[in-house]
């Protein structure tokens, strides 16, 4: 690919005068003076400064930009906590359905059928797969489902009168986590881990009480751990009285083979761009359902999808918005819910069901291992050794503190220099209690050539830098651009175009 | 940035922080050692002046592009001045962190608190 | 594989599962279908829904069936765009990143506000989140939120505002717009819409003017495309504008996914929820662009973070970039300058209909809002009968306005779609008069 001198030039710079790609449709009412619709003093001073381009230099733009992009349908993405699974090309075609695509959010149910239906049917198979009944799709994405949970555990507690003012928060949650307690008006409390990479009980004892509402956890872990003691912590949260929350980040280790209502959660939120294939989009759209227990049910958001039996004989049932919740906690955000993804989503419980869900969640979990495996056996695990010797579940986490040590290079460093090797890193620096962490998620979609080609280069990396540490310290080199000034951009922020007259 | 550094004629707090003492006004930074774990600093949230601060508690956050730092108040008193230059040039934390690099003056309300304070010896003990 | 994990079978690997808790049966889901299957699956759900292109729509209240343009698909779906992660490794997401820049830029032009974030999820939820700005940004226990703001938007707002301990007071439309009430140091921020909920087209000015001198933030949820006509919240001194993103180049998907826009001034840079872009250089000194300010975010700040947002709508955001670019300085202006004639014209025919009465006769941009005389869910039922829906019933929100219709006019509605609708609208609300009155 040849590189154009001008690929970093933004539109707006591309922008001529006069050009165009939009024709408006002629006017064909009759044309009434602008001051009588609109008063002047009613109206801006001067247009918006849209570029003005025509299609070709449109399309040239973002196509040269999109190439600038590395992406999974390129290549291996095996970002710790992000499950980068193939996202299956039919799901464009049947989400791009007129009747699925062009339907308005407020269309009578009555001609909402099928949309209705799509979304009924999906909240049942989702809240299988949770092992809880009742389930809202209206949640935005993961941490707005975390709201969600938080929310319905203070719902809960109001009717009961009673007033906590705690969330526990095991020390490796995700940001998200501790940042979604404060929104919902809770202090965040942190549950050290133990040795093992598992939440401290005796820490856990300590710290449940009943001013705590809630316990938010991950199974498996963000460390890749599956909760051994899951069975006990469920007995201490509940037993003061608090919920337990199920955050879905890494569902795709357990689909079919065990279920988060099974081991006592109450609420449960899923990630449909992770295990359930929705694309990322370059950081969304996404969607955060939740799934509840029958005591929790009362308070989900409203509206809630609803089949009414027919009481005709022989009639359909009737797939309804119910908006008579009484107790519900209201609204999260408006309409329904993403439900493009939802369209994406059902496609893909469709094509696995329930056989190919849990082959998925087993294989995802083999390749996590094996690549564990293939890394300790590459000479890998001297500098990058697993942060804790067990089986991980569907990701692994490694710490580069050794590296740093003996080979002066850094988890960052590492990181930089496999985009030279055509692969994404995985994800570094978390979780926290891990330094110099490498968080690996490869996913059930990868071949085993491709985990053992990922081997290979980082032990091709390591040997490198044992050579020549500076080469990975200044590293990428082939890639559009080199390593960015992070700190100048946030000393100054520029966060737009400049333009004449700003 | 430079070598470590640890001068003598300041006091050090626990925290990370120091103070050059001037009678009942003292002047409040952060150490080599803090600036350096923080990284390139991006932004210091400066307290308003007239503003009261206590020892031992955070007055202010210092960031860099990956993390953010409480900063301790080494002493209490009433912030007199600000470091209006770190605004336009953050990364004086970490260019001269005990001369240009200062975050605020402070007028002492209570100066035997000094005496809890660590001279650069004990400090340097902590740090390993 | 298992040989070098050093395992005899995949059930070893889930050793650390307690038995109790390992699912004993199949999930209770069908078995997995072929691709054709599940095509065939998916066309017969679609097949049972109304879609815009099944009748003529006059469907608005939030959301809007505009004509998005085809090279929009032929971009956003190039795997380039479609399948990568949020960008956490700058050097390899710089088309992603370049959009989110080109894509902020787009928004504070619209809205007259130098800082615009990545995106959010959507219009209601939007304003929530710059509720919860104020709860950090201003002082005061209390949202004074507009009627007209949007109905969904108002109960958003609550929802979250009693998770913070903020009560949240309505204040009432007078005439079609927004009336305050008395405003003290006890108000954290004003919230308002622009055109709101019934179409009119608000003060922002006066009613930022008013907030101000209560020490309160001005936040106005904004229908986006107006904004190319109406006096931007950043001229009229509104501190946070945010909106529904979906007429940018998005599909109605029923909903979603669409994205939410959200813009600030200076000064609540680093109070903003959300992804920002900001352009820098690397170490060639070659221009490029990154995630800035992130120590505001969740993955660093954790619980002190401006919000707990991490996925956002990176690829809506950019249908709508790709959409503003298509329309373009010229062609923003001539689309709304075309939906406000075909509105006014609307407006007109509709109002001259027998039983039709407009609510409020302020200035409309894209939506007005009339009162039938007859219950105006058996009209709309007629209407889409005969292949027209003629737009939302206000009743269930508005109890005061109990058979209103608010009606929302897009470049797709032609004027023979106009005459059709005062026709079959005629004909609907006649019927139900006649039917009223013998029942009567």
């Amino acid at each position: 690919m040849i590189a154009q001198a001008d690929d970093t030039l933004t539109i707006y710079e591309r922008s001529k005068d006069g050009r165009r790609a939009f024709v408006a449709p002629s006017l064909d009412v009759p044309e009434r003076p602008l001051d009588d619709l609109l008063p002047a003093d009613a109206r801006r001073a001067d247009a918006p400064r849209l570029p003005e381009v025509a299609e070709p230099e449109i399309v040239r733009h973002y196509n040269r930009l999109s190439k600038r992009n590395f992406d999974l349908d390129t290549g291996f993405y095996p970002l710790g906590s992000c499950t980068m699974k193939h996202n299956p090309k039919l799901h464009e075609r049947v989400a791009g359905l007129p009747g699925h695509a062009r339907v308005h959010p407020l269309q009578d149910p009555r001609y909402a059928q099928g949309a209705l239906e799509l979304m009924w049917r999906l909240q049942d198979a989702l809240g299988e797969i949770a092992g809880l009944p009742h389930v809202s799709l209206q949640p935005s994405a993961g941490s707005q489902g975390e709201l969600a949970g938080v929310l319905l555990t203070r719902a809960l507690h109001e009717d009961r009168g009673e007033h906590r003012t705690k969330v526990l928060t095991p020390d490796t949650a995700h940001g998200t986590n501790p940042a979604t307690v404060t929104m919902a008006g809770y202090e965040v409390v942190k549950v050290v881990s133990d040795a093992n990479g598992n939440v401290d009980l005796d820490d856990l004892r300590a710290k449940a009480d009943e001013d705590v509402a809630c316990l938010m956890l991950t199974n498996p872990s963000t460390l890749g751990l599956f909760e051994t003691g899951i069975e006990e912590i469920e007995r201490i949260v509940h037993g003061v009285g608090a919920t337990l929350y199920y955050d879905g980040a890494n569902l795709n280790a357990i689909m079919g083979i065990s279920r988060p209502g099974d081991m006592g959660f109450d609420i449960v939120h899923f990630n449909l761009h992770k295990s359930f294939t929705q694309p990322h989009g370059g950081g969304g759209p996404g969607a955060g359902p939740v799934a509840v227990s029958d005591r929790i049910e009362p308070y989900l958001p409203r509206p809630q999808v609803v089949r009414r039996e027919s009481t005709t004989n022989g009639k359909e049932p009737f797939y309804d918005l119910d908006y008579d919740r009484p107790k519900s906690i209201g609204r999260l955000r408006g309409f329904q819910g993403n439900y493009g993804v939802f369209v994406r989503s059902y496609a893909y419980i469709r094509s696995l069901g329930a056989a190919g869900l849990r082959e998925a969640s087993e294989t995802a979990v083999l390749n996590a291992n094996y690549l564990l495996a293939k890394l300790r056996d590459a000479g890998v695990a001297q500098y990058l050794p697993a942060a804790y010797d067990r089986l991980c579940m569907h990701e692994f986490v490694l710490s580069g503190e050794p590296m740093r040590r003996e080979l002066k290079i850094k988890t960052l460093d590492m990181a930089k220099r496999l985009l030279d090797h055509g692969v994404h890193p995985p994800t570094v620096y978390f979780p926290l209690i891990v330094e110099e962490a490498l968080m690996v998620e490869p996913t059930e979609t990868e071949t085993k050539e491709t985990l053992d080609h990922f081997a290979e280069i980082v032990a091709d990396i390591l040997r490198e830098a044992g050579e020549d540490p500076e080469i990975a310290r200044e590293a990428p080199y082939t890639t559009p651009v080199r390593r960015l000034d992070e700190a100048g951009a946030a000393r100054h922020p520029v966060v737009r175009q400049a333009m004449s007259g700003n | 940035m430079a070598d470590p550094s640890y001068p003598d004629d300041l006091k050090y707090h626990p925290e990370h922080d120091w103070a050059r003492i001037e009678e009942d006004t003292a002047t409040f930074g952060i150490t080599w050692y803090a600036q350096d774990a923080l990284g390139e600093v991006v932004f210091f949230d400066a307290p308003d002046v007239g503003a009261e601060i206590s020892k031992d508690q955070p007055y202010t956050e210092v960031e860099s592009v990956k993390a953010v730092s409480d900063v301790f108040a080494p002493l209490s008193g009433e912030v007199t001045a600000v470091n209006e230059t770190l605004a336009d040039k953050p990364e004086t934390i970490n260019e001269d962190p005990y001369g240009e690099g200062w975050l605020v003056k402070v007028k002492l309300s209570d100066p035997s608190e000094v005496d809890a304070l660590m001279d650069s010896a004990e400090y340097q003990a902590t740090l390993d | 594989m298992l040989a070098a994990i050093g395992v005899g079978s995949i059930d070893e690997l889930f050793a650390d599962i307690p038995p109790g808790l390992r699912l004993s049966r199949p999930l209770a889901l069908d078995a997995g279908l072929s691709e054709q299957e599940v095509f065939e699956e998916l066309k017969a759900l679609a097949a049972k829904s109304t879609s815009a292109e099944d009748e003529i729509s006059f469907l608005g209240a939030g959301m809007y069936d505009h004509y998005v343009p085809a090279l929009i698909d032929s971009i956003i779906l190039r795997s380039e765009f479609l399948t990568p992660y949020t960008p956490y490794q700058p050097e390899i997401s710089q088309g992603g990143l370049q959009a989110m820049f080109e894509y902020q830029t787009a928004i504070s032009e619209l809205t007259g506000l130098p800082v615009s974030n990545a995106s959010v999820y959507e219009g209601p939820s939007a304003v929530a989140a710059a509720g919860y700005v104020a709860t950090a940004a201003s002082k005061g226990s209390r949202f004074v939120i507009s009627r007209g703001v949007h109905p969904h938007s108002r109960e958003c707002l609550r929802t979250l505002a009693h998770a913070w301990g903020m009560d949240v007071v309505e204040a009432p439309l007078k005439d079609g717009v927004t009336e305050l009430p008395a405003l003290d140091d006890g108000v954290s921020a004003v919230i308002v819409q622009q055109p709101n909920f019934l179409g009119a087209v608000e003060d922002l000015t006066a009613l930022a003017e008013e907030a101000k001198s209560a020490g309160a933030l001005t936040i106005a949820a904004c229908d986006p495309l107006p904004l190319a006509l109406l006096k931007t919240p950043g001229e009229c001194g509104v501190d946070i504008a945010v909106g529904e993103g979906q007429s940018l180049g998005n599909r109605l998907d029923f909903g979603g996914p669409s994205f939410g826009f959200f813009a600030a001034t200076e000064a609540l840079m680093r109070r903003m929820p959300g992804r920002i872009a900001g352009e820098t250089k690397d170490v060639d000194g070659k221009r490029g662009f990154v995630l800035t300010l992130q120590t505001r975010e969740q993955h660093i700040r954790r619980e002190k973070a401006t919000s707990n947002i991490c996925t956002a709508q990176a690829l809506n955001a950019l249908a709508g970039v790709i959409y503003l670019s298509w329309l373009g300085r010229r062609g923003i202006v001539e689309l709304v300058e075309l939906m406000l004639q075909r509105t006014a014209y609307a407006r007109d025919r509709l109002r001259n209909i027998d039983g039709v009465t407009q609510i409020h006769d302020r200035p409309v941009v894209r939506e007005f809002a009339v009162e039938l005389d007859a219950p105006v869910q058996r009209v709309i039922a007629r209407c889409q009968e005969q292949g027209v829906n003629p737009g939302y019933a206000l009743g269930r929100e508005y109890p005061e306005h109990e058979n209103g219709l608010l009606v929302a006019i897009t470049e797709r509605r032609t004027r023979a779609d106009i005459d059709r609708l005062a026709d079959t609208l005629g004909a609907a609300v006649a019927a139900e008069r006649q039917t009223v009155r013998a029942r009567a």
